[in-house]
């Protein structure tokens, strides 16, 4: 078994290193080694289309995570603490953007945003032109979810004799929130965010069908390419890429090493349910 | 103290109680409802207007009737839309894409199963370290991993010149259907792996031993004692497997070339050069169905919390 384990590790990692090794080529060729070069790189830093998708890609990320910690992190304490009405279709409704196929959920907000817009223009009184705002509002609406379910699981963890105690010592609701809430739920509140960044900086499907002339993310635009034809320079895109994910993922082991006292075992690592599950979840929709 | 004083405190004291209990509690119960729902508007607005109610057009397309221009009628509803899931042409990318994610499911299973494990029989040092090594290609741009294999794959490129300098001729895998079930279980394999180590590291391991002091052979132990207590690892990764291979998009355009055409990319199609909406609503109608069914089927199953 422990040849088979190797097998796996083997299959996980040889694409990636390859990648790694072939973004230095020299030959035009994807695939073909030609001596060691950084031109890709280079390339790369001076086209500025690619640049400037990232830029949109980080700005959706930014405000679709500080929307989505902000309301799934109050859904999450409503549905945890309290009982109210319409609170079980609430629920559901959290449920459905994580389990649903992401090309599903593109083709929705593709059509919303082409027909039921004005509606929408007129509710907010505002006009949605397709592009950034588009992206972010559909990122907003599946990060929500995944916040929700991770903050949730940390809150039905956490032991709320602790929040009766304050208020019995005549603390306000507030600062029952604030000083002994908040500190209980915030690696999870960290986990969520960083959840949602991923998500967000991730997801290709339905920022393509969200996206409008103009602005685009890192990743559609990169898809886009791929479809054209390669050429070596994606090497270097995804090597940066691959770069980031890492960042995120030593950041969410931080996280987890905040989270875990007890347990010795990370726990942004899926348990075997699918609400402890944010991770699975996660990729199912950037996944496909 | 008199006894008279105490019966007066005693009763008092029912009275404070008795006074509180219905009329207080109850108030006390409404407005901890109306907090709640106060704390859970913001979301559930968005999630109405963003969520719900694109749903329900892309739900309301799939019975409304496509005009000569490729625009959406809504007088006149029908089921024109479902009964064109009966061609021929349909039936196969159906099919097809079912088999693929059933495929795609049993590779991962079988290839996960021993991996899952070999992860609860080692140190806890060790396990730490396969967990964290599954969990990086797990976390790593879904983008990024299948472009990886389109550049392990090309004609010519490193695997090719592997096996032909080993004497195994050159491989030319891709834009095949392999290529597509490689990538989806690369892809989705994670998945598979981690609920099913949740599952297994849950056996308690007094049983295994029982039966092996019962004279059960490793294989027998397996199949009645192992195999039954990890069913519901089994199942989770199965479900977080299958689902969504079967409306995979990105990998069978970038490693299948659009060459075999699948369900998520014949929906895509659908709204974008056939432009047929209410036939491409009534498909994604159709996976959303097989989704929900899946997940339900997974909570009737023992399925925990959700």
């Amino acid at each position: 078994m422990g040849v088979h384990a190797g097998v796996v590790f083997a299959f996980f990692y040889a694409p990636i290193g390859i990648l790694i090794i072939f973004s230095f080529s020299g030959d035009r060729i994807v695939g073909q080694w030609g001596g060691f070069t950084l031109d890709w790189y280079r390339e790369f830093w001076n086209n500025d289309q690619l640049t400037n998708s990232i830029t949109v890609s980080l700005q959706v990320a930014l405000i679709a995570t500080v929307a989505s910690v902000v309301l799934g992190t109050l859904s999450a304490l409503a549905l945890e603490r309290f009982r109210f009405r319409g609170r079980r279709v609430f629920d559901a409704l959290l449920y459905l953007p994580i389990i649903i196929p992401d090309v599903t959920m593109g083709i929705m907000m593709l059509v919303f945003f082409a027909e039921g817009i004005d509606v929408v223009d007129s509710l907010l009184g505002i006009s949605l032109a397709k592009g950034i705002t588009t992206i972010t509002l559909s990122h907003i609406a599946f990060c929500i979810s995944f916040v929700s379910v991770v903050v949730r699981a940390r809150l039905s963890g956490m032991d709320s004799r602790l929040e009766e105690a304050a208020m019995d010592l005549y603390a306000t609701r507030w600062q029952t929130f604030r000083y002994v809430t908040l500190p209980q739920i915030l690696p999870g509140v960290a986990g969520g965010g960083l959840l949602a960044l991923t998500l967000s900086l991730d997801d290709v499907v339905i920022s393509q069908f969200t996206s409008g002339p103009g602005a685009t993310t890192l990743p559609v635009y990169v898809f886009s390419l791929i479809r054209k034809g390669v050429t070596p320079m994606i090497n270097s895109v995804s090597v940066v890429m691959f770069l980031a994910s890492l960042v995120l993922i030593a950041a969410m082991l931080g996280v987890d090493r905040l989270r875990s006292t007890g347990s010795n075992v990370p726990s942004a690592v899926p348990r075997g349910d699918l609400s402890a599950e944010p991770a699975v979840g996660g990729h199912e929709r950037g996944d496909t | 103290m008199s006894v008279s004083e105490i019966a007066t405190g005693d009763a008092d004291e029912q009275h404070t109680v008795a006074a509180a209990t219905p009329a207080f509690e109850a108030a006390a119960a409404r407005a901890a409802a109306r907090r709640g729902l106060f704390m859970a508007l913001p979301a559930y607005v968005y999630l109405v207007i963003f969520f719900a109610a694109p749903f329900a057009i892309v739900v309301i397309y799939s019975f409304a009737t496509r005009t000569r221009t490729g625009g959406i009628s809504l007088s006149g509803w029908n089921l024109d839309s479902y009964q064109r899931l009966g061609e021929q042409i349909v039936r196969d990318v159906l099919w097809r894409s079912l088999g693929l994610a059933i495929l795609t499911t049993l590779i991962c299973l079988l290839v996960a199963y021993p991996f899952a494990y070999y992860m609860t029989i080692v140190s806890t040092t060790a396990r730490n370290v396969m967990l964290v090594m599954v969990m990086i290609p797990f976390w790593t741009n879904f983008l990024v991993r299948n472009y990886a294999w389109r550049l392990l794959l090309s004609s010519g490129g490193p695997l090719s010149s592997v096996t032909e300098a080993i004497g195994l001729g050159e491989t030319d895998l891709l834009f095949t259907k392999t290529a597509v079930v490689i990538g989806l279980v690369y892809s989705f394999l994670p998945f598979m792996i981690l609920p099913l180590y949740a599952s297994i590291e849950r056996i308690d391991h007094s049983l295994i031993e029982a039966s092996r002091d019962l004279y059960a052979n490793g294989a027998q132990t397996f199949r009645r004692v192992v195999l039954p207590l990890s069913m519901p690892g089994v199942i989770a990764g199965s479900i977080l497997v299958f689902v969504p291979s079967l409306g995979a998009y990105v990998t069978p355009d970038i490693l299948g070339g659009g060459k075999e055409v699948l369900l998520g990319s014949y929906i895509v199609t659908q709204f974008g050069t056939a432009r047929n909406f209410p036939f491409g609503a009534s498909l994604s109608v159709v996976l959303m169905v097989v989704m929900l069914t899946a997940t339900v089927a997974y909570f009737r199953q023992g399925g925990r919390n959700l």
